[in-house]
């Protein structure tokens, strides 16, 4: 799961998915508010659920537990 | 039956509020915004200005461009969350400037109010009880929002549009969608100027909005509402030649282009005005339509407080 989340935002923003870091805020890594939300969009549509928003989850690290939570 | 538009106008402010104006007086930048919504200005009401002004001004030209006279038009509907009055309404109001005597009425449907405008008319054109509609979409968001709120105040701008609509064999096709109870707390304004003792209703009148959420409603529903057109009509996006999206954020209209491609077939406005509303999509119509052919396909499609999100899919 984590890989497949990792290799949308990588293809969003356009960088190599080793170069991201998984436990930093999204905003540290260059994502604001409306980033994410696009993100979890196509999370989403790709992983076949639905993911609210919530200000817990800000690091691809807590995205990633969450949906494997579900 | 159905309907064509005949003619357009628009009523603006005569100020202009620039994003570094903003950082004058707020913790924001011209960067900032922009690189977040893709709006660089928008114009303010001052001054003794009024929002029957700015309708006035977009009725008159929308008239003029239609070739009609105020007399011809049998019902006049004004879309505004909120006009210079409670009450009377603002239609009541516009159509004394414009000297007409006929049936007026608002419609508070927030940003989708121009197409359920559209909606209702193409109503009484099927019905037969008009010849010649016309529509003012004329919002004053600077009357909402809250100037002290920075992730708020600097989406919203005041303006006016309208369009002069006529009974036509082009039949458009409509998909609507209000999701009532689902949402409505991520995007509304409270009354305000409420005194009454015997109530504790939260009320500073103030605009509220939760934009994660309403980004994944805008969106959605954009792809939705478009889909839905397309699948009723047997078309394709390729078959489009232009859709006019409402206005509220270049992200949005960026989130629309991921999902349709053709970034050439949604044009943006709102780096120059802001999210107006429901002026917005007549707004752009109005500026945008010169480019337009005879037969053109166009998809029109807004989504607001309501929830809701409406379009309309009509041959130009």
């Amino acid at each position: 799961m984590k890989e497949k989340v990792l290799d949308i935002i990588a293809a969003y923003k356009g960088v190599d998915a080793a170069d991201i870091a998984t436990d930093k805020p999204f905003n540290d890594i260059g994502l604001d508010s409306l980033d994410v939300a696009e993100l979890v969009m196509q999370i989403e549509d790709a992983c076949g659920v639905e993911i609210d928003i919530t200000p817990e989850l800000n690091c691809i690290d807590k995205l990633v537990e969450y949906i494997e939570s579900k | 039956m159905g309907l064509k538009i005949i003619g357009t106008g628009s009523g603006l402010p005569g100020k202009i509020v620039t994003n570094n104006d903003l950082a004058e007086f707020m913790d924001t930048s011209d960067e900032w915004i922009s690189q977040r919504t893709g709006i660089r200005q928008r114009r303010i009401l001052s001054g003794s200005e009024t929002l029957l002004e700015l309708s006035t001004k977009a009725a008159t030209e929308a008239l003029q461009d239609a070739n009609t006279s105020a007399d011809e038009i049998d019902l006049l509907i004004v879309t505004t969350i909120g006009g210079d009055y409670k009450t009377p309404a603002l239609s009541c109001l516009l159509a004394g400037e414009l000297g007409m005597n006929c049936i007026t009425l608002d419609v508070n449907m927030a940003c989708c109010g121009f197409l359920y405008a559209m909606h209702t008319a193409n109503a009484y054109f099927g019905a037969g009880m008009a010849k010649k509609v016309l529509i003012v979409s004329a919002e004053a968001l600077s009357r909402l929002t809250d100037w002290s709120d920075r992730s708020t105040c600097v989406l919203f701008g005041d303006a006016a549009a309208a369009a002069v609509l006529e009974r036509a064999d082009h039949e458009p096709v409509f998909s609507m969608e209000l999701r009532g109870k689902n949402g409505w707390e991520h995007l509304h304004a409270t009354r305000g100027t409420d005194n009454c003792p015997f109530n504790d209703f939260e009320n500073n009148g103030f605009l509220h909005m939760n934009g994660q959420d309403i980004y994944k409603f805008a969106v959605s529903s954009i792809t939705a509402r478009i889909h839905a057109l397309l699948d009723t009509c047997s078309l394709t996006i390729d078959d489009i030649n232009t859709v006019l999206l409402h206005q509220a954020n270049l992200r949005i209209i960026n989130g629309a282009v991921t999902r349709f491609g053709h970034p050439e077939k949604f044009p943006h406005n709102m780096e120059n005005y802001g999210n107006t509303s429901s002026a917005s999509v007549p707004l752009l119509l109005h500026e945008i339509k010169g480019s337009f052919r005879s037969g053109d396909k166009l998809i029109l499609c807004a989504f607001g407080a309501g929830l809701a999100s409406a379009a309309c899919l009509l041959e130009w």
